[in-house]
């Protein structure tokens, strides 16, 4: 970039500047042309390997097939005993994220101990070994320990709801932890110079600190296992994707529908009520 | 004041603490009726049976040079459907914040946007709302009834719910920098193609590359779990070896899950540190 010269500054006539040129497209020290190749290769094999049915999927056959699917939703079952056992489903699936969520926060928060360094003196042995359960906690999806667990607990909301406390354990342990970590060590200090024990120092000088911080992920990851809890009944683990599996393997498409509406409203309303509260907690 | 009160031998707020605990637990019984939550029926002795027998089938995990061979190629499937999901969702997505991105609008230079052009913007970040609302394990329960299992449903089923997300999130980023260039660029009569290109882009483009890179990363987790109903990758077969019983498969296919994710995880670090 020349962005030096002035409108009234002309370049000496002796040594005229020529305009830079762009620099290459392709060079072997550039490393973004490099990821940029990688990243295509990516690409190229990705759909290459897949090979995706696209004729299959846009053809005429398909697009008719659609909207027969799409036709057969219509109308929606709304018959007053149906629409009730929907508002159970919806119950029960708010009920398994709030019950998951408290779950994960105690089993997070008693995990979070042993994963954090207190203060710099702390040998804190355990540290390492739970910070990695933690990590395979937080790494396997929600609907896959809810398989994993359907077998322990059967099937039903049971099963979801330790799902959900399971996954997020891993989650809240580890963002509790950090959090513990980074809060001001100087109250803490005082107490311990006091010879006041280990628990103790915990309840009256680390959690009043960050308990607000420690509430506000909760009701964050409270949030996400609501829309995470709408579906986990796909695999047989209770609430509102119990239920859209089973009318949808019938073929019953009109009661299909019905749930699909009351899943989607709930999402939405989810969505903006913690919308409005940050709004309204940010003014 | 003189006559100072004993320092108080207890903790003065336990009571108040105690009875919001207790208050709190009363709150949380009907939950507990809700999900059927019985942690002793994971204690009873049939079921106590059935898990040992399924946990003791976890070692030794699977390791024949068939099944890894497998393992592997439904690995790479994972990958693929993740990435090749995200290049359908950016195709979705860019044109979807182009059109929703209040900044590149040319009757707002000059007070109030038209109003035809104010709906149109409305309306598409409506559009973009729903499509990221329906989870993407719905969209692909739909798409296995019409295209039948296999990885194009998972591959649609990312590529309208990340394309939502993604446009939504674009039109954020872009509307939430700074404006200065692209308004020059505008008023002085460039087009709009040529202020996104030369004023919103550059400024936004580290920013929008490294969400792009955080939700592949995403996309990677939510590909396994599609495969939970039918759209391919090593979910399906993950899905077949749970119904079997087959721990060994179970765990072989778990640890290299959760090997995969924390790869992600560390390429996708590493990409957005680099972005800067």
């Amino acid at each position: 970039m020349n962005g030096s010269e002035r409108p009234g500054q002309h370049p000496p006539p002796s040594s005229p500047q020529l305009p830079a040129l762009p620099p290459p497209l392709w060079s072997a020290r550039c490393r973004a042309c490099w990821f940029g190749l990688a990243l295509l290769l990516l690409v190229v094999a990705s759909f290459w390997s897949l090979n995706l049915q696209w004729a299959q999927f846009l053809s005429l056959e398909a697009a008719r097939s659609m909207g027969r699917f799409i036709a057969e939703f219509f109308p929606p079952d709304l018959s007053p005993g149906f629409l009730r056992k929907v508002a159970l489903g919806t119950w029960e699936t708010l009920a398994m994220s709030a019950l998951g969520t408290v779950l994960a926060a105690a089993a997070g928060l008693a995990l979070a101990l042993p994963a954090s360094r207190l203060h710099a003196a702390e040998t804190a042995w355990a540290r390492a070994p739970t910070r990695a359960l933690l990590n395979v906690l937080r790494a396997v999806p929600e609907l896959v320990w809810a398989g994993l667990l359907l077998i322990a607990a059967g099937l039903g909301p049971f099963a979801g709801t330790l799902a959900l406390a399971v996954h997020t354990t891993g989650v809240l342990g580890r963002l509790f932890a950090e959090t513990l970590e980074n809060a001001p060590p100087g109250p803490g200090a005082a107490l311990r110079a006091q010879g006041v024990g280990k628990g103790l120092v915990f309840l009256y000088a680390s959690l009043p600190q960050v308990l607000p911080q420690l509430l506000s992920y909760t009701l964050y990851r409270w949030e996400n296992n609501i829309r995470a809890a709408a579906v986990l009944g796909v695999v047989g683990a209770g609430g509102l994707g119990q239920m859209l599996a089973f009318h949808m393997g019938l073929f019953q498409m009109g009661k299909t529908a019905s749930v699909l509406g009351a899943m989607l409203l709930m999402v939405a309303l989810v969505d903006s009520l913690s919308y409005a509260s940050r709004r309204w907690l940010m003014r | 004041m003189s006559t100072a009160l004993a320092p108080p031998r207890h903790d003065p707020a336990w009571s108040g603490r105690l009875f919001w605990l207790i208050a709190a637990l009363l709150l949380l019984w009907p939950l507990v009726v809700a999900t059927e939550f019985k942690p002793w029926t994971l204690l009873a002795p049939a079921n106590l049976k059935v898990t040992g027998q399924f946990l003791a089938t976890f070692l030794p995990p699977a390791h024949s040079a068939e099944f890894l061979g497998m393992v592997a190629r439904e690995t790479w499937r994972t990958v693929a459907i993740a990435t090749a999901g995200m290049v359908l969702a950016l195709l979705l997505a860019v044109p979807l914040a182009l059109l929703a991105v209040r900044v590149l609008s040319v009757s707002a230079l000059s007070g109030r946007m038209a109003l035809r052009s104010a709906w149109l913007r409305q309306l598409v970040r409506w559009l973009m709302i729903g499509l990221r609302s329906v989870p993407e394990l719905v969209w692909a329960l739909v798409f296995v009834r019409v295209v039948g299992l296999g990885p194009t449903a998972g591959v649609l089923a990312i590529a309208l719910t990340y394309g939502g997300m993604l446009g939504k999130v674009y039109a954020e980023i872009l509307e939430s920098g700074d404006g200065h260039a692209t308004e020059t660029l505008l008023r002085n009569g460039s087009s709009r193609m040529q202020a996104f290109f030369y004023g919103l882009l550059p400024q936004n483009a580290g920013e929008l590359t490294s969400y792009t890179v955080y939700r592949w990363e995403c996309a990677i987790r939510s590909s396994v779990v599609l495969g939970f109903v039918g759209a391919g990758g090593l979910g399906q077969q993950m899905d077949a070896s749970m119904k079997m019983f087959n721990g060994g498969e179970v765990f072989t296919m778990l640890a290299v899950f959760v090997a995969l994710v924390a790869l992600a995880d560390r390429v996708s670090a590493g990409l957005r540190r680099a972005l800067g």
